[in-house]
């Protein structure tokens, strides 16, 4: 058993050195590097000191798995292997991570939902695997362009739930996902989502840290459960779950244990707020007018912000990095101020605008929408035409191809 | 901050877990009491009155101190039973310190034998069976260690102590952190200091139990 702290500044078997992940992320030089989303999630896998990576590749939705398969063949990963289905992938994950390992994968659209049942129980055993989720549409007829509306799936599933707008979120946040996801006080897993194919496939700068720097390995003899143990919980569970028992120790400890992986997504806030710089960014909230957005659709609300400012129509933005924890105060907070709160989303059913209803007062002040959905684009002028029809200014109709 | 307290129980036929209603675990070189975030000696201090004012001090070593599984796991687990000795000495008669093991996290069917351990699943069993009135859990895995605590919480008028290797526990009464030999011995220490100070509670205690 080695401690963390002891290995700082040793190297590993390819002559990366373990590096405090405070000073890596914040304070070592970065390289401006072009790269696509998918090519990033590599970079970032290479210096995460994984020890498994189990692979269902997706293509065309994203090449990651692909990509970190080259990874493996030179040495920067323990193991890798490709699952028969989405189902095994995530089963055969909660193997490796109930064994000590670091884990790593990723998944969209369809094989999110085909692995869903594996979530709760990766949340209920404590295993803090980290799961990218290039989302992509979900329904029939299949879509293999971005819709957000898989994230709303894994929001009560006792995961943490990240929503990236850029490859460098994507990036800085694999690594931190790690750290925040293996706190003792934590140690659940992270879905990182971000918009498929938007930031999977487009190449954007990137500034990445050194090549020559890692993470501290996962250190498993912290985790709040003993590692792999056929008689204790929460393996045991797995064969001889509470439910089996009718009675009302069962039951009560069921649900003792159910808060607790939901006091553990609250323990993460202070980490994640550590780590991410606040679970919201803000810009002008003292604005009557404010946009709430996760993922890419904060770049178009942004876009959106500034052709209004063109037209003499000042607009605040908040961009929601976690979805769970949740940022209740935040939101809060932010919009306070605001007449009007507008949440642009890439999904039909508008889940981020019921969660904000659910949180300000005076809910009647969110406009849902606008929505795309479907793998369409979202142009800036939507949102502004949205918002100018809602303060009542003349506006253009923006008709699609075919109108 | 969060106007929620950590009392003694019974508290709720399903008590909330603390860290939802907005108590936050200690940062390094605190702890907490009742969900109040506060300096370790006001905490040795609240611990070892707490401990010699019970009618059944009880401490419950878990399987990271019961398993010489490290040289750290045995330095402890010697510290724990100095701690034990401790208490001993420094209680009034009439009280009755006991030690007993979480020695694994097995649901135990069809009933546990609640004199000899203590188990996760089904923690009030113990309190209730021993008359437990004031309970320090170490070396129980944190995940387990906050499912006892909420449930004896629930079910107990127990008073909780938590002495956590990692970050504390906020469903405990009162938590330290980054438990090692030297805090223990700290404790130890501050209960011999208190010894003949604090008046036990012989003959108000509630046996554990909801009055």
């Amino acid at each position: 058993m080695a401690d963390t702290h002891s290995i700082i500044g040793t190297k590993n078997k390819k002559g990366q050195t373990y590096t405090d992940t405070w000073k890596m992320m914040n304070e070592a030089p970065r390289t401006p590097s072009f790269y696509t989303g998918s090519e990033v999630i590599k970079e970032a896998i290479r210096r995460a000191s994984c020890d498994v990576m189990i692979a269902y590749p997706i293509t065309p939705q994203s090449e990651a798995a692909a990509l970190i398969g080259e990874l493996f063949a030179e040495g920067y990963i323990g193991d890798y292997f490709r699952g028969e289905s989405e189902f095994a992938v995530m089963s055969q994950c909660a193997g490796a991570s109930f064994g000590g390992a670091r884990v790593f994968t990723t998944t969209a659209g369809p094989g999110t939902m085909r692995a869903m049942e594996n979530f709760p129980m990766w949340a209920g055993a404590r295993l803090p695997i980290q799961m990218i989720v290039t989302c992509r549409g979900i329904n029939s007829p299949l879509s293999i362009q971005p819709d957000t509306l898989e994230i709303a799936y894994l929001l009560n599933t006792g995961m943490l739930v990240w929503h990236a707008e850029t490859a460098q979120d994507f990036f800085d946040w694999i690594l931190k996902g790690y750290i925040v996801s293996e706190e003792p006080d934590v140690h659940l897993p992270l879905a990182l989502c971000c918009d498929g194919f938007f930031v999977t496939h487009t190449k954007d700068v990137v500034n990445l840290t050194p090549a020559d720097m890692c993470l501290p390995p996962y250190d498993p003899y912290r985790s709040p459960v003993p590692c792999m143990d056929m008689e204790c919980p929460p393996v045991r569970m797995m064969r001889d779950p509470f439910v089996m028992k009718s009675n009302y120790i069962s039951y009560a400890t069921h649900a003792s244990w159910q808060q607790e992986i939901w006091a553990a997504v609250e323990r993460s806030r202070k980490h994640t707020i550590h780590w991410l710089n606040g679970l919201v960014d803000t810009e002008n909230t003292d604005a009557d007018i404010v946009i709430v957005a996760s993922g890419t659709a904060v770049s178009q609300g942004r876009e959106a912000i500034r052709m209004l400012e063109d037209e003499g129509v000042r607009c605040g933005l908040v961009k929601v990095k976690a979805l769970r924890p949740w940022p209740e105060e935040e939101i809060r907070e932010a919009t306070k101020n605001a007449k009007h709160i507008f949440v642009p989303e890439f999904n039909v059913t508008g889940w981020l605008a019921k969660e904000i209803r659910a949180t300000v007062p005076n809910s009647q002040r969110v406009h849902a929408g606008p929505h795309v959905c479907g793998g369409m684009t979202m142009p800036p002028e939507i949102i502004v035409s949205e918002i100018k029809t809602a303060l009542g200014m003349k506006t253009f109709s923006m008709a699609g191809r075919g109108s | 901050m969060s106007d929620y307290r950590v009392l003694p129980g019974p508290e709720h036929f399903l008590p909330p877990a603390a860290a939802s209603m907005g108590i936050r675990l200690p940062n390094p070189g605190e702890a907490h009491i009742n969900g109040v975030i506060t300096s370790e000696d006001k905490a040795y201090e609240e611990a070892a009155r707490q401990f010699l004012m019970a009618k059944v001090p009880t401490i419950f070593p878990g399987p990271l101190v019961l398993w010489a599984w490290n040289e750290k796991a045995a330095k402890k687990a010697t510290a724990v039973r100095h701690l034990f000795n401790t208490l001993k000495e420094c209680v009034q008669s009439g009280q009755k310190p006991m030690l007993i093991p979480m020695p694994d996290y097995r649901p135990k069917y069809p009933k546990i034998n609640p004199e000899v351990e203590i188990n996760p699943n089904h923690p009030n069993l113990t309190i209730w069976h021993n008359k437990i009135d004031c309970c320090m859990f170490i070396g129980v895995h944190c995940h387990q260690a906050n499912l006892s605590l909420k449930i004896i919480r629930g079910g107990t008028s127990c008073y909780t102590i938590a002495m956590c290797a990692q970050a504390g526990h906020e469903d405990a009464m009162l938590s330290f952190r980054d438990a090692s030999v030297e805090k223990l011995m700290k404790l130890a220490d501050t209960i011999k200091r208190l010894k003949g100070t604090v008046q036990p509670r012989l003959t108000s205690a509630k046996n554990g139990v909801s009055s």
